[in-house]
């Protein structure tokens, strides 16, 4: 405990948010307990002839009704207000915290009954207690602490509780507990020191909020007996007052309130500070911000790509050309997908195939112009209709999107507003784009839905996206991205939440109504299964680059890609029955980490000295599609391949 | 719906039996004499013998409880010892004026809360630092203080509301609203930054879900998912946190009721605190439980309508 204590005490005194309000509070402590050395004036001595007079070198902060020196009033007060406080929040701390680590570190039963006894006392009107113990213990603000440090337990042990459920389900602390520490041990080793920034916030809440009370008691003329000084009973005076001056409100108020600010700037600091302490180091930044910067120049530098095959289309409804998109990041601007062309013509599909974190979404979204923020195209031109649509603004986005060009996710579940029911969705979908009447809408939203098959579409209308299964959300979903008659479909993993027999159907439905409206299909997934039934040309993505692509059959039957080559052999579906399913070693490397050559190479079987040298360009090698590998067309490189798989 | 309305009341009983229980046995613990207590150093000792024999302070205090308990079913709370007026009585004529300020305040807190909340979401960085800072100004500034203020501001330097007193909403409803406007101001001012903030923090968190997404990427209009979409998930949030904040509301209605001379259960409440006047504030007791389940039944009703979701859970 005692060697981080050092740079921690340092840390927080170079920080304004800690040493301003802590000089404030050590000031007012200083005043307040010394006020009988420190104090112009004794709290009760008059001066009649400088009644209610402003702040002058004789009263720094003017006098009241009796002409008492207001500073002087403010410092006595002061002692008793900290008392208190402190009485108050003591009591709470002392109860809360071992009950909360209790219940959130032991669980089960004594967890539930200790919050079931929260509950109970946070509904308690806690004002009416107050008022009782002030009438029974004879104005006494001491009782009246008691029981505001009393009510605050339940707050502060939920708190204490909800952090220890976390810190107790961390590796290291379950391990502690297992080798048999005692849940007290723990706790004090363990827990504490984890949630004391927690606590320590909550605490300086629990003193903010003790003040404000405290000031209020006395405000309303009770727990003080006059004419001993209290920051509430002078606001009280103030009050009464106020016809001949305001001044004094100034200075009795704006001390309660500078204190309570102090106080949770102090705590909220604090905990910032403490905080730090299990965060990472700055190390790892100054590292990945280094890889970063070499990719931005490695893709500068990066040859002339082949996509002539991409997008040889003659009807292209949507064409992106070499797009790049970055986005800004603490580690500085960082390629999300890189160089990638398509084009999806009328009633044609495309498939993005690859695992996850390889940017297919991120294409997808390029297209529809809803980029997250922060990231933008930063190079290439995405085409709508022949359009480039680069220069439009949110308007002419809006005129595109479920008009022209349509979307539906990944969870049908969390794809659809909870609180409306289906009809309500589909309505607003169908007058989004149609100027109809209620009842036109509602007739075109049943039409919708057996477009989609839904069988009785009129209990659907009314059911709400809860009441429903995956699959019947995700014709839903479909059915609500046709409501602008749309041109183009982006699917983004469409079938990935539903079991295997619905997937098969939901594919069905996207071909069938292809086949009926000549709808063009972006079909994003990386599952083979839904790619070789539902695509003409699949386009392989890896690391935010389109790595092969060609007509479905081919691609699936023929790879030229090592990496589609590794993505078809770890098919599940594929797999023998009692053998482990084949895997890729490794993982996709996260945007900002790309390395300089192929993406793939550090987990590419067949890597040779070329492949890390410098950025990978795609070639065609037939008319059958375009890989990007250094062993592809040519010909010792094919023989590797060839060996190799 | 029902049920979570149904729960509400089932647990409205065993609360309100606690919550007396509690104003009866904590006389348990009164050192000495809890006449002397009540009836101050300089009563006489046989106005104090009195007061023992007028409290029931000779029983033993579950029998006093009981008798007390018995007595409230039929809807009788006791005498005051002030005024020998019955508690019940003078405790009716009172609920209005401490319904009126609460509600109003809520309803307030809730409109502007959420108009800031709501106009804050888009902000850059000096709308983060005032929204930050307006949420701390609402923790710490005393109610009591900006009533003051607000007292100087409308009463005594420009002449435009009242500071002092109440009108009945039979008597005049101008004179009720404008009895009304500054204890409501004042009373609603924390409120308002707790509900701003959480406006503002929901609204982040909704627009960042799926379906917005989804919503966007179909033509929904801007002006839809904001108004439409997402404000009906934020306001779920938003009456529960107005729920939660209830009973601080009703411990700040109290100290504004006293400063602005309101004639409501709280200042009842105060008077009786200060004279020792137990059965009135025995009396508030039950009361202020009443309100609180009560609005927040209310509330709960609001939330089923705007998310039916919560009832079928």
């Amino acid at each position: 405990m005692s060697t981080p204590q050092v740079p921690f005490v340092r840390r927080a005194l170079g920080r304004p948010r800690i040493t301003v309000p802590a000089v404030i509070l050590v000031l007012e402590l200083i005043a307040s307990f010394g006020a009988s050395w420190l104090a112009p004036y004794p709290p009760q001595q008059a001066d009649f002839t400088a009644a209610l007079s402003g702040p002058s070198a004789k009263h720094l902060l003017g006098t009241d009704r009796l002409g008492r020196d207001v500073l002087s009033r403010l410092m006595y007060g002061g002692a008793d207000t900290f008392r208190e406080i402190a009485i108050a929040v003591l009591i709470t701390l002392v109860i809360a915290v071992p009950l909360g680590l209790v219940a959130g570190l032991r669980r089960g039963r004594i967890d539930a009954v200790l919050m079931r006894m929260a509950d109970v006392v946070m509904s308690i009107p806690g004002i009416i207690l107050l008022l009782i113990v002030l009438a029974l213990f004879s104005q006494s603000m001491t009782a009246a602490m008691v029981v505001i440090g009393l009510l605050s337990v339940p707050g502060m042990m939920r708190v204490v509780r909800s952090a220890s459920l976390t810190v107790g389900r961390e590796t290291y602390v379950a391990a502690a507990r297992v080798s048999g520490l005692g849940t007290w041990r723990v706790a004090r080793r363990h827990v504490l020191p984890r949630i004391t920034g927690l606590i320590l916030v909550n605490a300086a809440l629990a003193c903010a909020n003790t003040l404000l009370i405290a000031a209020g008691i006395n405000a309303i003329g009770l727990g003080v007996k006059p004419p001993a000084p209290s920051w509430g009973g002078m606001m009280a005076d103030a009050a009464q007052t106020l016809n001949q001056s305001l001044w004094l409100a100034i200075p009795t108020g704006g001390l309660v309130a500078v204190t309570a600010a102090a106080l949770i700037v102090l705590g909220d600091g604090l905990r910032d500070t403490l905080a730090e302490r299990w965060s990472g180091t700055s190390h790892a930044t100054t590292t990945r911000r280094r890889t970063a910067v070499a990719t931005t120049a490695a893709a500068a530098a990066a040859p002339q790509s082949d996509d002539a095959w991409l997008l040889a289309e003659p009807h292209p409804v949507v064409r992106l050309t070499k797009v790049t998109v970055t986005a800004e990041t603490e580690h500085g601007e960082v390629e999300l997908i890189s160089d990638v062309s398509l084009a999806v013509g009328q009633g044609r599909t495309v498939g993005l195939v690859g695992e996850s974190g390889c940017g297919k979404s991120m294409t997808g979204l390029a297209l529809l112009g809803l980029l997250p923020n922060g990231a933008r195209v930063s190079s290439g031109t995405v085409e709508i209709d022949g359009v480039d649509v680069g220069p439009y603004g949110p308007a002419q986005w809006r005129e595109l999107r479920g008009g022209t060009i349509a979307f539906i996710s990944q969870e049908p579940m969390v794809g659809l507003d909870p609180l409306f029911t289906i009809g309500q969705l589909l309505r607003e979908a169908v007058r989004t784009h149609e100027k109809l009447s209620r009842k036109e809408a509602t007739l075109r939203a049943r039409e919708l839905l057996e477009q989609v098959q839904l069988p009785d579409p009129d209990r659907v209308l009314k059911l709400r996206p809860s009441q429903i299964s995956g699959g019947m959300a995700q014709r839903v979903s479909i059915a609500v991205a046709l409501a602008g008659r749309p041109r183009i479909l982006v699917a983004d993993e469409p079938t990935t939440a539903l079991d295997v027999t619905v997937q098969r159907e939901i594919v069905q439905l996207l071909r069938t109504i292809q086949r009926d409206t000549g709808m063009a299909l972006l079909m994003i997934s990386h599952d083979w299964d839904v790619i070789a039934e539902a695509c003409d040309t699949a386009l392989v993505m890896y690391a935010g680059q389109v790595v092969e692509a060609g007509p479905t059959e081919r691609v699936m039957t023929a790879p030229l890609h090592p990496y589609t080559r590794k993505l078809l052999a770890a098919n599940p579906r594929l797999a023998t029955v009692g053998e482990p399913i084949p895997t890729i070693p490794g993982t996709v490397p996260p945007p900002g980490q790309w390395p300089v050559g192929c993406h793939f190479a550090d987990r590419c079987p067949d890597r040779v000295a070329r492949c890390t040298e410098a950025p990978i360009a795609l070639t065609q090698p037939d008319d059958q599609g375009v890989a990007r590998c250094v062993l592809v067309g040519d010909e010792l490189g094919e023989e590797l391949l060839e060996v190799s798989s | 719906m029902w049920r979570t309305s149904g729960m509400r009341i089932v647990q409205a009983v065993p609360l309100l039996l606690f919550v007396s229980a509690l104003t009866f046995f904590l006389q348990l613990f009164i050192p000495g004499d809890a006449a002397r207590s009540i009836g101050g150093l300089t009563a006489s000792p046989q106005a104090i013998a009195a007061l023992r024999h007028r409290l029931h302070l000779d029983q033993p205090v579950w029998e006093r409880y009981w008798a007390w308990l018995k007595d409230a079913v039929h809807g009788d709370l006791g005498r005051s010892i002030s005024n020998n007026e019955a508690v019940a009585g003078t405790l009716n004529t009172r609920l209005g004026v401490t319904l009126s300020l609460v509600i109003a305040t809520t309803l307030l807190a809730l409109v502007v809360g959420v108009v800031l909340g709501m106009a804050s979401v888009r902000g850059g960085r000096t709308t983060r630092l005032a929204a930050d800072s307006a949420s701390i100004a609402g923790m710490t500034i005393p109610a009591f203080w900006v009533g003051l203020l607000g007292i100087w501001v409308f009463n005594t330097r420009f002449d435009l509301l009242p500071a002092n007193g109440y009108v009945f909403f039979g008597t005049s409803a101008g004179g009720w609203a404008r009895s009304l406007v500054l204890p409501v101001a004042a009373l609603a001012f924390a409120l308002v930054t707790v509900i701003a903030k959480q406006t503002r923090e929901q609204f982040a968190d909704v627009l960042g879900r799926d379906f917005v997404r989804n919503l966007r990427a179909n033509g929904v209009s801007e002006r839809s998912i904001l108004f439409k979409h997402s404000l009906r998930h934020v306001s779920v949030t938003v009456l529960t946190v107005a729920g939660n904040n209830l009973i601080g509301l009703l411990g700040s209605a109290v100290v504004i009721e006293e400063l602005f001379g309101l004639p409501g259960l709280g200042s009842a409440a105060v008077t009786a605190a200060s004279s020792g006047d137990i059965p009135v504030i025995q009396g508030v007791a039950v009361y202020f439980t009443l309100i609180v389940v009560g609005l927040n039944l209310l509330l709960d009703l609001a939330i089923g309508w705007l998310n039916p979701q919560a009832v079928a859970a």
